[in-house]
């Protein structure tokens, strides 16, 4: 479903931030991204929706070339695709349910949009969002009154609620503590299986992508050095990608933890 | 409840329904009184609309040299008021702004300066032009008076506002050392206030300037009074002339004081 | 020269550098003479016998200012209610202009960073050099004088000051929030109005109600050339030498400003 053949990101400054990634999702699959910070993990997931312009290569979502549309039908085609950040990115001023209805910005008019009258279709459906992410009693709360979590749920219901067929994740969990971490990796994951979708999750933290995805792929300075089941992430994989950190990261989750 | 039949709409701006629409009832008798009372005498405007292309294409052909010597009198005594108001005004505005501290002096005093800088931000300028006029005559010195008053006013707030926010333990540290009120003001507030002291006469510079450039309209010097002259007999080209001028120095005077803060913070 | 030795002669501590020293010293003497030279040339012409005089003067005005002429007051509500007009609906048309000037000028939200922008802030920056007073100078010039001048006067002079401010604001808002409405496919209009507007919204009120108070204490002296409120009356009796009604108008414009200001301040205060 997902396509990405030999995407390249060169930088102004002449750095590389990508070299020559290809990378296939089929439909439904989640795939756990790790490597070291500044390993062009994010770079990739912002170049798959255009947030970031590759400078070589190409994208294809269902045979749509992403890489090559206007400006107006990229907006169509990033309806397809929901982001989920690492600092939340809500509109702290706006509702709940404000920020919620912004995931259907892509389907509804400049005059809808502006006066808040949404379709009772999208109300529909950002209720049911709602309810399933578990915040239907924070309707109209703000924001920013929320906590780290809540938050983040938000943010899942908002890319949730486009009904699209990817999902691109940021480091949902960077900002979370632990306990909370492992109830947002399971709501995203249990959400794309439940409506088939297909997700990229960037993640740091390794023993939470090794408890929640399947095939994982390993970044290192801007190329793939690792693709494949979760299962095969030995410790010598594990030091190709990171260096010399893997000790750390090879620790298991605390058991002071209940999951 | 079944999520299919349940509504939203955002949140109003005022939670209260009654006080909305008194509200809004309030504002559209208000609307509806004031613009009544503007007594638009149509005709006029529109003889207006003739002058107003006068005016515009005096702008786009300014005439710089028909009043030249009068335009170049104006401006310099503008310029020296600014330049020399500004200072003086700086310098004043210290010890007002240390008496309008309510941690370092006492009652009467911070009574008096507090009441001396209200009443300087009040007066508009002009009315404050119009008195020292009268009190000193025509010309530039009336000008630089008002300019000073002005400042002080303006500086001495934003610094008294300065001074109160230090720490206490600060002055308390030095009062343990046996410091007297002047070494106090010498070693922990001025040594406080002087970083602003450059980013706040940049910033005075401006707002005199411009401030010097109306006040000629009542006397006190300037190239207000050349304004006026050339508004008066209609000369678009020379007033036009003017105003670029004026605009020029204004811009040039914010990026100078724009470069001159980010090198000095 | 602050500096500091130890016992056998050598230097532990110099305040600053001989360089910067005499560079300092050098700048003291620029501004010093400047200063001089600008003094003389501006007291060129001045009568200091009449300077001199002026506290007798002064105290003469007092005088004749004492008792103010408390009777005039009711003759002043009607040019009271005319100034507020004027700064009221004069702020208002401020803001309609301002809106699409701050859009343009803001880095973030302009079509063209190089010309529309460059021309945006040019406007701009035409509106806030020209005092208010001149403003009203050109205005009664072509729709004749009256409250309606004021009202464009103000506009004209106010619209800079508001869309500086804004636009200011505008680029400081949080990026990340736009980002993610913009990866939802939402058009650039939508982000305008779902992702900065609210982030401004606090700003745009704070600015305009400063404003709003601002241009009460202009509009008090627009009178004076020929804007009408309450400045027209103070240009008559002056003329008239009536200094007791002078007084009066003097305390009322003063109330009014200390009372806008307070108000403005509350409402701001209320909504933070």
């Amino acid at each position: 479903m997902l396509i990405i053949d030999n995407v390249s990101k060169r930088y102004p400054t002449g750095d590389l931030a990508l070299r020559n990634v290809s990378l296939n999702v089929p439909r439904g699959q989640v795939v756990g991204l790790i490597g070291p910070s500044g390993a062009g993990k994010s770079t990739l997931l912002r170049c798959i929706n255009r947030l970031e312009e590759p400078s070589e290569g190409v994208v294809k979502l269902n045979d749509l070339e992403v890489t090559s549309l206007s400006s107006s039908s990229l907006r169509r085609a990033r309806r397809s695709m929901g982001m989920i950040f690492q600092d939340f990115a809500l509109v702290d001023r706006l509702s709940v349910m404000e920020n919620i209805l912004s995931g259907r910005l892509g389907y509804v008019n400049f005059w809808q949009s502006f006066s808040r009258r949404f379709p009772q279709a999208d109300i529909t459906r950002a209720f049911v969002v709602l309810e399933r992410v578990g915040l239907l009693d924070f309707v109209d709360k703000r924001a920013d009154a929320l906590s780290g979590g809540e938050r983040q749920r938000v943010g899942i219901a908002r890319a949730i609620v486009q009904e699209p067929e990817l999902l691109l994740v940021d480091e949902p969990t960077a900002s979370l503590d632990p306990r909370v971490s492992i109830q947002i990796m399971r709501l995203i994951v249990e959400l794309c299986a439940e409506r088939q979708m297909a997700a990229i999750i960037n993640i740091h933290d390794v023993a939470l992508a090794r408890m929640f995805v399947d095939r994982i792929v390993g970044i290192r300075q801007g190329m793939i050095v690792f693709d494949g089941p979760s299962e095969m992430l030995s410790n010598e994989v594990l030091s190709e990608i990171y260096g010399a950190e893997q000790e750390v990261l090879n620790s298991p989750v605390s058991p002071a933890v209940t999951i | 409840m079944n999520l299919q039949l349940r509504r939203w709409r955002p949140k109003p701006l005022i939670k209260n329904p009654y006080v909305c629409i008194v509200t809004c009832l309030a504002v559209i008798i208000y609307l509806f009184f004031a613009i009544g009372s503007l007594d638009v005498k149509w005709l006029r405007v529109l003889e207006g609309l003739s002058r107003a292309a006068a005016l515009w294409s005096g702008f786009l052909h300014p005439d710089f040299t028909s009043r030249w010597d009068d335009i170049r009198n104006g401006l310099l005594e503008s310029l020296t008021m600014t330049f020399t108001a500004s200072i003086v005004g700086l310098v004043f505005a210290i010890p007002f702004s240390i008496g309008a501290a309510r941690n370092i002096v006492p009652m009467p005093i911070y009574i008096f300066c507090r009441a001396f800088i209200a009443i300087s931000r009040s007066l508009q300028e002009i009315i404050v032009a119009l008195f020292f006029v009268v009190l000193f005559g025509f010309g530039p010195l009336a000008g630089f008076l008002t300019l000073v008053f002005a400042t002080i006013g303006f500086v001495a707030k934003l610094l008294a506002e300065d001074i109160e926010d230090t720490s206490p333990r600060q002055l308390e540290a030095l009062r343990a050392t046996g410091a007297g009120f002047y070494q106090i003001v010498v070693f922990a507030i001025l040594p406080q206030i002087m970083p602003r002291l450059i980013g706040l006469f940049m910033y005075r510079i401006d707002i005199n300037f411009r401030d010097s450039a109306v006040i000629g309209i009542v006397g006190a010097g300037g190239i207000g009074a050349t304004l006026n002259t050339t508004m008066e007999r209609y000369e678009f080209g020379s007033a036009a002339a003017i105003l670029l001028i004026i605009i020029l120095i204004v811009v040039l005077c914010e990026y100078t004081s724009g470069y001159v803060r980010s090198r000095f913070n | 020269m602050p500096v500091s030795f130890a016992r056998n002669g050598t230097k532990l501590w110099q305040r600053r550098t001989r360089l910067s020293d005499w560079l300092r010293y050098l700048a003291w003497l620029l501004i010093v003479a400047l200063f001089v030279f600008c003094w003389r040339l501006m007291t060129m012409d001045t009568i200091w016998a009449y300077v001199l005089d002026s506290p007798r003067q002064g105290a003469d005005i007092v005088s004749r200012m004492w008792p103010p002429r408390f009777g005039y007051l009711w003759q002043l509500w009607a040019p009271l209610w005319a100034t507020i007009n004027m700064a009221t609906l004069g702020t208002l048309l401020a803001i309609v202009l301002a809106l699409p000037f701050a859009f343009l000028s803001a880095i973030k939200t302009t079509p063209n960073r190089y010309l529309v922008r460059s021309m945006a802030l040019l406007v701009i920056s035409a509106s806030r050099s020209i005092n208010s007073i001149i403003w009203t100078m050109l205005l009664v010039a072509i729709v004749g004088p009256g409250v309606l001048a004021g009202v464009i006067a103000i506009a004209l002079r106010s619209f800079g000051f508001i869309s500086k401010l804004l636009y200011e604001a505008i680029d400081e808002v949080s990026n990340h929030p736009l980002e993610a409405i913009r990866s939802t496919g939402a058009s650039g209009p939508q982000v305008l109005a779902f992702g900065i507007w609210p982030q401004i919204t606090p700003a745009f009120v704070g600015i305009s109600l400063f404003r709003w108070d601002i241009n009460i204490r202009e509009a008090t002296v627009l009178g004076l050339v020929g804007a009408g409120g309450i400045g027209a009356n103070l240009e008559a009796s002056m003329n008239l030498l009536a200094w007791p009604q002078v007084a009066v108008i003097l305390t009322v414009i003063l109330a009014t400003v200390i009372f806008s200001e307070w108000l403005s301040a509350a409402i701001r205060q209320s909504l933070i």
